[in-house]
Formats: structure tokens, sequence, C-alpha cells
């Protein structure tokens, strides 16, 4: 109609439509109050009043939305773990992502690339196989291939032998995807207040205390507030917010740096992974590759970027890809990450009473983002922790009852 | 941080050492599982400065780093037998 849109180009004022309904004044009493609103956090809130009705929620964040680990993750989904119980969840998450898009009413460009893990060694093709196994039995898409398949899957890897790890075959997982990581976060975040919940921004906690009878109470930046329950979803600050409700938590805070190259003609179809190259690299919708390699090597809650890890990570894309020796890195960043001793996420109930934990999400924390929401939003409602989530209870490590998922969420081993 | 002040070696390059986290105490061989579950798992893991084992790989020589986690500031080294006896001086081992 180019009439109206003439009309409309002269108006004076342009009547835009908001995407989130206007922020409400902080409250004193909440039935939850969920600390963190990252992607967790968000979809935790958004299933809380999709699935539970309960939207007297409020969301707390320190920083700005979705502006922490959310952010800074490589926004590779999967589901082709080692451990019937991580492999399970995370097929879940994967099954929930494929009708978020339209569920939510926001591009979430997610696309569907195949995701290549490259074995080098008989031992990482001994791991390929046993992940193979373990995922087809739980009916996940996922098989050992030869360099005859890789060849057609990815004819621009180098599978030349005369190199320091040639390339022997891969765990190859069709299903494998990307998608827009902030999209993800936003979409829930509308999605949760469109019910009614509300999103603090800018609102720091900074006590925390049980209260006799049944609820907890929180110190904020902005005053103090009641809340018949938490929820806790801060990974990157794990182990220092649950200082202050008095839980000690299995987890050491690493940076975990990436990078993205300058926008190239799209070439790279699937996602490639090295485990014994310790990285991995995927083309955006834009062009860029996003690439990321293991995390850093102590502890530490600062997320700078060093020459060490980009020097380090390009030497190792140079051995799978010669021909990007004239790509130039556009830009670098680093995300603090909960890493466990077992590799697998800290989730639901605490030693405190109505304090729950989604936790631990190390370096595999993006993909999980919808079922982890789903599962804490069902425990909070019911108080009733879901066999789904079950396995990653805080308590497994006091019965050493670890779920072993190193060979297959890190490139780090 | 790039350089790290080894109390044997001087100050070397970072990448020749590797930390091998949190100082902590051992729990007694006959402590109840749980004692050991949280020796060997859980971690203060602070933001601000903690005590750490490191260990220069190539000498193979174990030493204290106080370090701040929070800002990337090395404080201090130790040779473990100075740490441990300015330790004792203080009144016991702060490893909690």
């Amino acid at each position: 109609m180019p009439l109206g849109l003439l009309k409309f180009g002269l108006r004076r004022k342009y009547k835009g439509d908001r995407y989130f309904p206007a922020a409400k004044p902080l409250r004193s009493t909440y039935d939850v109050v969920i600390i963190g609103a990252g992607g967790h956090g968000l979809a935790c809130a958004y299933y809380l009043a999709r699935d539970w009705g309960i939207s007297n929620v409020a969301v707390l964040e320190k920083g700005w939305l979705a502006s922490g680990n959310t952010a800074r993750n490589t926004a590779i989904i999967r589901s082709n773990y080692l451990t019937p119980e991580g492999a399970l969840f995370y097929e879940e998450s994967m099954r929930l992502y494929r009708s978020l898009a339209g569920e939510l009413g926001i591009n979430l460009m997610y696309s569907e690339r195949g995701h290549l893990t490259l074995a080098h060694t008989d031992a990482a093709i001994r791991t390929s196989r046993w992940r193979a196994e373990v995922n087809r039995h739980l009916g996940i898409d996922s098989e050992l291939v030869g360099r005859d398949d890789l060849a057609l899957l990815c004819p621009e890897l180098d599978l030349a032998e005369d190199v320091r790890y040639p390339v022997l075959g891969a765990l190859y997982h069709p299903p494998g995807a990307i998608a827009r990581h902030d999209a993800v976060a936003w979409g829930y975040a509308r999605g949760a207040m469109q019910a009614g919940i509300e999103i603090h921004q800018q609102t720091e906690v900074t006590a925390i205390r049980s209260r006799s009878g049944d609820s907890m109470e929180l110190d904020t930046s902005r005053g103090t507030l009641t809340a018949g329950l938490v929820v806790q979803a801060v990974a990157g600050m794990s182990s220092e917010v649950a200082r202050m409700a008095g839980i000690k938590l299995p987890i050491r805070s690493v940076p975990l740096q990436a990078c993205v190259s300058e926008a190239l003609k799209p070439f790279l179809n699937p996602i490639v992974v090295s485990g014994s190259l310790h990285c991995y690299v995927s083309q955006s919708a834009r062009g860029e590759l996003v690439m990321g390699g293991t995390t850093d090597p102590y502890p530490l809650y600062a997320t700078r970027s060093t020459l060490d890890f980009t020097e380090g990570l390009m030497a190792n894309i140079l051995e799978l890809f010669p021909f990007l020796d004239n790509a130039r890195v556009l830009r670098q960043w680093a995300g603090i990450a909960d890493m466990t001793p077992d590799f697998s996420p800290v989730m639901g109930v605490t030693p405190v009473s109505n304090y729950f934990i989604d936790a631990g999400w190390g370096t595999w924390g993006f993909k999980a983002t919808p079922v982890s929401g789903k599962c804490m939003a069902e425990l909070a409602a019911t108080g009733t922790v879901p066999p789904l989530i079950k396995p990653f209870e805080l308590e497994r490590f006091s019965r050493l009852q670890q779920v072993g998922e190193r060979g297959a969420a890190s490139v780090g081993h | 941080m790039k350089i790290i002040d080894c109390p044997l070696n001087g100050p070397r390059n970072a990448q020749e050492f590797v930390c091998a986290g949190e100082l902590k105490r051992e729990p007694p061989q006959d402590a109840a599982i749980g004692a050991w579950a949280d020796y060997v798992f859980f971690e203060n893991n602070p933001k601000g400065v903690v005590h750490e084992w490191w260990c220069h790989v190539a000498s193979s020589y174990w030493f204290i780093v106080t370090r701040d986690t929070g800002t990337e500031e090395i404080v201090a080294t130790h040779a473990p037998a100075e740490f441990f006896a300015g330790q004792r001086r203080m009144g016991g081992v702060d490893d909690e």
C-alpha cells in the first residue's frame, strides 16, 4: 500500500510497538524471585507462567538483560552426549528449541547444520563410537563417519595425512544447530512479561536470608524484598551468590574465550569440533566464523581477552582449514564458566529450603536453556524434582555419583 | 598475568606453570565420605584473594601463589616451607 506508506512517512510522530512491555516498580513481596535475567532465568520465568500459571514472579538482574554468558556463548545446540542422563536431557532441550521460534514469535535463526566431532586418534574414534551407540540407543541421530564421508560433509576440511593430527573420522550429529542467542533471551523475556512477570534490571542481590516460616528475604541494591521461594540462575557467579545463601558448590569459575573472524562468503555448513586440537568453529548467518577453544588454565572472574588464547587457537584452526591464513579476527571476548568436576550441571534443591539452584553450566549452558527453564519451573511450582534433572542434583557429589560428561562436553580433554 | 615469580626459578612465563587449585587441608584417612567429597569436589571459589598450589612444570617445583581472582593480580608467591611456617606463627593454616 504505497499511499499508506507515504502517509506513515509524513507523520510527525511514529507509533512504534514496544518490544517489551513497560517496566513495573519493584514490589516488596513475590511468590517466586529468580536471581539472574540470562537465558536460563528468563526461560524459568516464562515456563512458570505458561505451564503453572504462576506470574507473581520477579527476575532480578544486576546488569542488563542477558548481558552475561547468554551473550557470550558460541550458540551451538546439540544432544550427542556420552551419558544417558546427559543425552536425554539435552535431547529434550533440542525438541523444545525446534518449535521455540514460532511459540515465542521471534526469529531465533535456528539453523540445523550438522555437528562433526573430529577424531584424530584411535582413542577418539573409540569415544566417538561409544557416544554414537549411546545416542542411537536413545533415539538420537548420531553416527561414526569415516574420511570418505567427511570429504562430502565438509569438503573444506584439510584431510591431509602428512600433518601432526590427521583426521581419522568423526562423530556426525545431523541435527546439530546454531541459533541467535540474544533472541532466545529476548523471546523468553517478552513472553514472561506479557504474562505479568516483572524483570528488574540493575537490581543486584546483596544478601540472602531464610526467614522462619516459609519464605526467603533478599537485600537488593533497590531495597529488601520477600520471596516464597528463590531460584538462582547466575552461571559465572554461582559460587558467590550461593555463598550468600550459605551454600558451597563444586564449581571453579574459569574464563572461556571465543572470537569471530571478519565476515566471509558462506563456505562452511557444518559445525566442526576437534578434541585433539582443542578448537571448534561454525559460520554464522552473517558470514563470521565463530571460533572457540578450551577454557583458560586457571580460575578467574575477569572477562578479559588474551593474546595467548588467540594465538593458540588460530594455530589449531589453521591445521583444519589452512586456507584461512589470511582471514582476520574481528573481535574476541570471554565469559566466566562454572566448571564442575564431572562436566555436568548442578540443578535442583539445595540444603536451604525454598532455595533452588541452576548452576554449573560450564561450557554447555546455552543449548540447555529451554529444558533447564522448563524443569526449574516445574521444580519451583511443584516442589518435586523432575526426573530429567534428578541426576544433576547437588547431592550427587556427596554420594560420589557424578555424571561424567568430560568426553562429550568440552574440547579440553 | 604473563610472568610468575617462581620462588625457585625466579620470574618465568606463566605458560610454564600449572594451577592445581585451592589450598585445602586433606581430611584424615578415616574421615566420613562427606568430608572426602568436600575435599575432592567442593571449592570456596571466591572472587578475591585465594591461596593456590602451582607447579613449575619444567622443574617439577610445587609452591604457593596468593592471587586475586577478581583482578588477575598475583599478590605473592611463597616457598611452601616459608608459607606454612608463616601460617603457624599466625595461628593455624588458613585453608577454608
